[in-house]
């Protein structure tokens, strides 16, 4: 196993980084239209001050301290200098409702909270009666604040003002610092990360430094990420991957972590930072293709037939060109005139033309989608992770991407398959247990050190690479024993741009029904082109134009269901489009916005009645939160559209 | 928190009359304006809410009556002179250059602020550039106020109603004024843009202290905002007080709701 070294904290790290990297930029952050930019000897200084300063304010070592907001550097620095104090600290999602936000808060016994804004604090005071312990709030965003109570609530920037003076005038202070960060080391728990929690209440995994940074150290070097490289600080804090791809890795390897102006800004700060490792889950690479697409059926018609023609090119000789597998010359130089022409523009317009090692993760990606941004020269690749593994379980080497399997073990990761065809794994970056929870930790460690993931999968025999099914407990089979995999059905479903969400049924049934979510954005520019005049998202979603345009994309995934044996009696044949966007305020998604499976199926139980009953539509009222907490009752009538079964084809299957 | 209401006067408009020809828009108007207030003016369609502002920045100049702003009393101002006073505005339709960028929109709001003569700002060196890059963080920042980042640089032109008024306010805001008179703000918005333009309406008033005098019609909205509201119907002020004292007041119910004759 890779050595940390002598570096086996965070702060270590931070002070290797600010001798080795000093004039390196550590951190830029759009603020005012413009980016500004810190060196790794500036942050030095500042998290010196800001751990001052959270001193004096009371912070001790093994407190924690929850995080709540966007990805902005002084959120990033609240975490590094409270790993300074060897206070523990605990980021949260920040789109969670108040009621998940106390859930958190009051589970992790947080003392300090750090909020980005004004929204966040008033979601932090409207739940802190329920938070004995919490003390103090700090926030970033002064705006709107003034006439808050000053006792409790306090600028980040002016602790870290006040720990600057306080470090000049007793030097007592700076010394305590220091031989606080001393003291420090690998067992010290670095992290709690609070899961999504696509079953029941979130649980804190707690991960030490140590772990953290030999997983780190692994997998940069696997990628051989240096602090040359630059990242886009996107996604939520508290999620594993942001934490490990911005936060970890770019201590440990030196490079820049580079904050957007605001979470409505992504796209174009993507553009300009230009960054060199991109980390997305597929629905974002799923959202941007459906853009693009959108974009290309307005353009000049001499675009679009140049776009389907390269597009048709690439993926004849994209994925070799990409992997170095030999390509005839005329390939190879029509390939060259499509990037010239298409690929490389397009990369540009998404902001992935310097990008070098891409990975999806967190949820299977649908092949085509995975298949076409590496027939235009994205060097995407997917791995497969657990927050309980601390993010690599698997990931793909370059060179050997396959789109159905999520590759060999990550380096040091031993995985293995238990009886029960459930994956499990022993990996460095794992986990220490679950934060005041003994029972759900033994539950999920096997006897002899092993974690469970609960998914089902099985090493493929000509590759070597693990390949996962689903959801061990998802996984079912029709009522005549066709193999049903919901997750299976339902990626190829979103890979149409009309297709947002799906959620497929089918376990001990007869048939395989779905539920449909339109995507509004590809939807509605159907609409304005087509002329489909409508009112709301609801009456968009039931328009008879748009069940038959969706009946097409669903009729094409039979066809695809058909040409593979074992799937072929998995075919859908009714489907229904929900009247709602499902949503995390709801529970109906995770805060990862993952489908939450069997909710849903609770909650929409009349229309899986009407699914398998014949029914032609139904009756559905739901309750909905709003985002501000309040709740309202939407009531609809939805349809079902029955769908032809298509005969299956004579084995002409794809060679895998 | 609101800025301190002090007592002083910034403007005081007294005994207003204005007339087109035989149309006698406003009559007799009185009224004035407390530094660091939010104060309405509302009334019925046609009740002179418009004129009475057209007034108070110079672009009509009233048959009688005289308006002090900062202790100077003029009967007749430019509107040019108006915004060198320190009075900013929007329009009821919005007026802004439709094909220029957002940004643009609102550096046009830093004209008067401009110190360098035109030969400077060609060369673009030296001390226009230093000006410039000022003028363009003061910008940036009410951008960063608005929460309009993401439209930073589309056309105007492209952008939907909402926003357009947004960024007409930012254009007024620029101008970094002592008063700012706002004609309908919220007209045909949805109730979520009226809600985020009132949190904007008080935050400019908390956070930069500017006094806002502004014309509204929807009635809800202003009742909320104001520290006084004054009523104007027919031309005439029928009432005048804190918005509690004006939902009381009779006169302003007849002219709302009608009285039966």
């Amino acid at each position: 196993m890779a050595g940390g070294g002598s570096y086996d904290t965070f702060p270590k790290l931070l002070l290797r980084n600010s001798a080795q990297f000093g004039t390196r930029p550590a951190f830029r952050h759009k603020d005012l239209g413009i980016w500004q930019s810190w060196t790794w000897t500036q942050v030095a200084e500042i998290i010196r001050a800001y751990a001052a300063g959270l001193h004096r304010l009371g912070l001790r070592e093994g407190d924690t301290v929850a995080i709540v907001g966007s990805n902005r550097p002084k959120l990033y620095w609240t975490m590094m200098a409270a790993q300074v104090l060897r206070a523990i600290p605990v980021p949260v999602y920040s789109d969670a409702v108040a009621d998940e936000l106390a859930f958190v808060l009051a589970h992790a016994d947080a003392k300090l909270v750090a909020a980005q804004d004004q929204e966040q604090v008033d979601k932090v005071l409207s739940v802190s009666d329920r938070l004995p312990q919490l003390n103090k709030i700090v926030y970033d965003e002064p705006r709107g604040l003034d006439g808050y109570d000053r006792s409790r609530l306090i600028a980040i920037g002016d602790i870290i003002a006040d720990g600057r003076t306080a470090l000049a005038a007793e030097p007592t202070l700076g010394k305590r610092i220091d031989e606080s960060i001393r003291a420090g080391n690998g067992s010290d728990i670095a992290v709690i990360l609070y899961t999504s929690g696509t079953t029941g209440a979130p649980k804190g995994v707690m991960l030490s430094a140590r772990n953290c940074i030999d997983a780190a150290i692994d997998t940069t070097r696997f990628d051989r990420l240096t602090d040359k490289d630059v990242v886009l600080a996107y996604l939520p804090l508290a999620w594993a991957g942001d934490h490990y791809v911005s936060y970890v890795q770019g201590l440990v390897a030196g490079y820049c972590m580079a904050c957007p102006e605001s979470s409505d800004t992504i796209e174009q700060d993507r553009h300009e930072i230009g960054p060199t490792f991109y980390l997305a889950p597929p629905r974002i690479f799923e959202a941007m293709l459906t853009r693009l697409m959108v974009r290309m059926e307005d353009a000049a018609l001499i675009k679009r037939r140049l776009f389907s023609y390269f597009l048709d090119v690439a993926q004849r000789y994209g994925e070799q060109v990409l992997t170095g597998r030999p390509v005839p010359l005329s390939g190879r130089l029509i390939y060259a005139l499509g990037r010239w022409l298409v690929y490389e523009p397009l990369k540009n317009v998404l902001g992935l033309s310097q990008v070098r090692v891409a990975y999806t993760g967190g949820e299977a990606i649908g092949p085509d989608l995975f298949a076409f941004y590496r027939s235009i020269g994205l060097n995407l690749k997917q791995l497969y992770g657990q927050t309980e593994a601390f993010l690599y379980v698997t990931c793909q080497p370059d060179g050997e991407i396959y789109s159905d399997t999520v590759g060999p073990p990550a380096p040091n990761v031993d995985i293995r398959i238990a009886e029960s065809g459930e994956v499990q794994f022993r990996s460095p970056g794992m986990f220490l247990g679950y934060f005041k929870d003994q029972a759900k930790t033994a539950e999920a460690m096997t006897s002899d050190g092993y974690v469970r993931t609960g998914d089902a999968g099985f090493f493929d025999e000509k590759t070597g690479h693990l390949k996962v099914i689903d959801r061990a407990k998802d996984v079912g089979r029709l009522a005549d024993g066709t193999m049903f995999a919901p997750k299976y059905l339902e990626n190829k479903l979103k890979f149409y741009p009309n297709i947002k969400e799906a959620i497929t049924f089918g376990d001990s049934r007869e048939f395989v029904c779905a539920m449909l979510n339109i995507d509004p954005v590809a939807v509605a520019n159907w609409a304005e082109r087509n002329n489909v005049a409508y009112g709301s998202y609801h009456e968009l979603a039931g328009h008879p134009l748009v069940y038959d345009m969706v009946a097409k994309d669903v009729a094409a995934v039979n066809r695809s269901l058909a040409a593979e044996k074992q799937l072929a009696g998995a075919q859908i044949r009714r489907f229904l489009i929900l009247h709602k966007e499902l949503d995390a305020d709801d529970g109906e998604l995770t805060r990862t916005q993952k489908v939450r499976r069997r909710f849903v199926a609770e909650r929409y139980a009349p229309l899986v009645t009407a699914l398998y009953n014949g029914a032609h539509d139904a009756d559905i009222s739901t309750e909905v939160t709003f985002e501000d907490g309040r709740k309202g009752k939407i009531a609809a009538r939805v349809k079902v559209r029955d769908m032809q079964v298509i005969a299956p084809a004579e084995s002409l299957g794809r060679a895998a | 928190m609101r800025a301190p209401d002090t007592n002083e006067i910034l403007l005081e408009v007294e005994g207003v009359a204005l007339a087109f020809g035989g149309v006698k828009a406003l009559r007799d108007v009185s009224f004035n304006v407390r530094k660091g207030e939010i104060r309405a003016i509302i009334g019925p369609n046609g009740a002179g809410k418009t004129s009475m502002l057209n007034v108070v920045n110079g672009f009509y100049h009233p048959n009688h009556g005289a308006i002090t702003f900062k202790g100077r009393t003029r009967a007749k101002m430019q509107p040019f002179e108006a915004a060198r006073g320190g009075i900013a505005r929007t329009f009821q339709n919005v007026a802004l250059f439709k094909g220029m960028s957002a940004l643009d929109n609102i550096m046009t709001g830093r004209t008067l602020k401009v110190r360098r003569g035109l030969l400077w700002q060609v060369l673009r060196y030296g001390p226009a550039l230093a000006e410039e890059v000022e003028h363009r963080r003061k910008v940036e920042e009410i951008i960063d106020f608005l929460e309009i980042e993401t439209i930073r640089k589309v056309p105007v032109g492209r952008l939907p109603y909402g926003l357009q008024k947004r960024v007409e306010l930012g254009r007024a805001l620029a101008m970094e004024p002592d008063l700012l008179l706002l004609d309908e703000p919220m007209a045909g918005m949805n109730l979520e843009e009226k809600e985020d333009m009132s949190r904007f309406i008080i935050d400019v008033n908390n956070h930069y202290g500017t006094t806002i005098t502004l014309i509204e019609h929807d009635m809800a909205v202003v009742m909320d905002l104001s520290d006084r509201v004054a009523v104007l119907d027919h031309g005439v002020k029928i009432a005048d007080g804190t918005p509690a004292e004006v939902k009381m007041s009779q006169a302003v119910i007849d002219a709302y709701l009608g009285v039966a004759h």
